[in-house]
């Protein structure tokens, strides 16, 4: 009798299974499970009392976790699309640059290298109420005479980080959307002046449509990693001021750690989880739709 | 002659706008930097003065003497948690490569079912944010022991890099023209020798590539780090940099020369790679 084999490709991926499985799958199988018990790192013997949903009907009538939801939603929705309109004027200005284009790209590139624990602070120092780059400035400027509170105010805390997140992740957007832009067929935009299209039109039904799958790429990474937000917040504000900032999962890691309330911190954990697949679904079956309409086209 | 001037003039307008707009652009993307620098090579007192100083009046190297001369002189023991931060990258790294190379290889060359469900499930993977995966990685390495070693971090970030490095081989596998490697087997390579003499080395710059992102990814790593570390035995530099804030003051000036510490091997790879890092990731996923 013949031996049976795996057949190829499934041994070239079998060593890929095997470390997704061992660190996320399993893991997450394990705290799905412990989301259904009252378990907290204190009492580890509570780990085996089940108590099935409650975790989850706490969660739903718990008015902090709906806020920190709805903001963590709200940061993510701001911050992106400004990010994509930021980007896109990024890459359009450096595409129309004449001279030092390759410059220009590798300055542009500069704050993906940043670790977002790095930008937090560097946007806590900067943003610093008493000795900040931006407050130093508007005093220096004359624009205001006291000292603006930052990183103390919620709404203000909210714009600081909105600022650094777009900071660090507007290169992004810009890289994709320059890489479509440099790709791009001359002919067409060309064809659409001599038909008395204004730039505005040839840009939105001509250069725009083909810039899409770019655009959603790089939306479609950045929403693999949107979770890196968490860095930026816990080093600007953790959550302060009176919990004005806590986003989703800053509040996991307070519940999970600092409480120690393993069992609800899992309960958000997968609610949390579950929002950003939602957002990556959403990414890339708009990948899929504008790659078809490439594809057609081509 | 007056069409023409007012053309010229708006012309003229439009490219001044352009060189401004650039300039202010590429201002605000380099000023934080530039001033985590300045701010990392001038004295304390400058960095608190009031009103501020701008232009500094003398630059000085004691940050960094400070924090590579030990715990005892009120540094952080920074060289440790550097060495930290290089074994566990590299060595992620390097075995994210290598499943990713196996992983991205399949997914270019073969057909198979599921193929699409298998490779958006990878992706997906990788979506579960790193807090909420720290939760229960947490319990599970306390039970297994190996909270605080390198081994447990190398793991995670094994994990967390090998749906990107699949995804960015499989886009540069698809580059290298199949009949190559079909010529090569016809010739009489089998098809693991005609991988490495003819496909390896055609997609070798793209590899490479992946590494350094993965690489990147695991250097900058904060979330898991800061709940699967302890002590210096495995502290990397993002969870180091934490050390300079106290209850309630913060020691810019070593915070910042800690941040040119870590952030000058990340400039010098990603410098490398900034070509293929776009071109592969584009290719993975628009001709897919």
């Amino acid at each position: 009798m013949k031996s049976w084999r795996l057949p190829a490709p499934y041994l070239l991926l079998l060593p890929a299974f095997i470390v997704l499985a061992a660190v996320v799958v399993v893991p997450l199988l394990l705290s799905l499970y412990s989301s259904f018990t009252p378990f907290r790192l204190t009492r580890p013997d509570s780990i085996w009392t089940f108590i099935g949903l409650r975790n989850y009907e706490r969660l739903f009538t718990d008015w902090e976790f709906w806020v920190a939801f709805g903001r963590t939603v709200l940061l993510l929705t701001v911050a992106l699309n400004l990010e994509m309109v930021l980007g896109l004027g990024l890459a359009v200005l450096v595409e129309k640059a004449t001279r030092g284009q390759r410059l220009l790209r590798t300055i542009m590139m500069f704050p993906m290298m940043f670790s977002p624990v790095l930008v937090g602070f560097q946007f806590k120092f900067m943003f610093n109420d008493n000795i900040g780059l931006i407050n130093n400035a508007l005093q220096g400027l004359g624009l205001t005479d006291q000292a603006i509170p930052w990183l103390i105010d919620g709404t203000l805390a909210f714009i600081a980080i909105l600022t650094a997140e777009i900071w660090s992740s507007t290169a992004v957007f810009a890289i994709f959307i320059l890489a479509g832009l440099m790709a791009m067929p001359k002919e067409p935009v060309e064809a659409a002046r001599v038909d008395g299209c204004t730039p505005w039109q040839t840009f939105r039904f001509v250069t725009w449509p083909y810039l899409m799958p770019f655009a959603f790429i790089a939306m479609t990474i950045r929403s693999l990693d949107i979770a890196r937000a968490y860095d930026i917040v816990k080093i600007m504000t953790d959550g302060g001021p009176a919990k004005r900032t806590e986003i989703l999962w800053t509040l996991i890691a307070r519940t999970g750690y600092s409480d120690a309330r393993m069992g609800l911190a899992n309960a958000m954990a997968y609610i949390a989880i579950l929002l950003s697949i939602v957002f990556t679904a959403m990414f890339f079956r708009q990948l899929a739709k504008a790659r078809a309409q490439i594809a057609a086209e081509w | 002659m007056d069409r023409n001037a007012a053309h010229r003039m708006k012309r003229g307008l439009f490219k001044a706008t352009h060189l401004i707009l650039l300039f202010l652009a590429m201002a605000i993307i380099c000023l934080p930097g530039l001033w985590i620098v300045l701010s990392s090579l001038r004295p304390t007192v400058e960095i608190m003065a009031k009103p501020p100083v701008w232009i500094p009046r003398q630059i000085s190297f004691d940050a960094y003497v400070a924090m590579f001369s030990g715990v005892g002189q009120g540094g952080i023991p920074v060289i440790d948690y550097f060495t930290n931060s290089l074994i566990i990258s590299v060595t992620s790294t390097v075995i994210a490569l290598a499943v990713g190379m196996a992983g991205g290889y399949a997914f270019a060359r073969y057909r198979f079912a599921f193929k699409s469900s298998i490779f958006l499930g990878f992706m997906l993977t990788r979506t579960v944010p790193g807090i909420a995966l720290s939760l229960p990685l947490f319990f599970v390495y306390a039970k297994l022991g190996i909270i605080d070693t390198h081994f447990g971090l190398i793991l995670a970030y094994v994990a967390l890099n090998v749906p990107f490095t699949i995804w960015l081989i499989d886009g540069f596998f698809r580059q290298v023209p199949k009949d190559l490697a079909e010529a090569a087997q016809i010739d009489g390579c089998t098809r693991w020798q005609a991988f490495w003499q003819v496909e390896f080395p055609l997609a070798r710059p793209g590899i490479a590539s992946a590494g350094i992102f993965a690489f990147l990814i695991s250097w900058n790593e904060f979330a898991l780090a800061s709940q699967l570390t302890r002590s210096t035995s495995s502290k990397t530099l993002p969870v180091g940099l934490l050390d300079y804030t106290a209850e309630f003051t913060i020691d810019w000036r070593g915070m910042c020369a800690l941040a040119v510490v870590m952030i000058i091997p990340a400039l010098t790879l990603t410098f490398i790679v900034q070509k293929h890092l776009v071109s592969g990731l584009t290719s993975g996923a628009v001709k897919g």
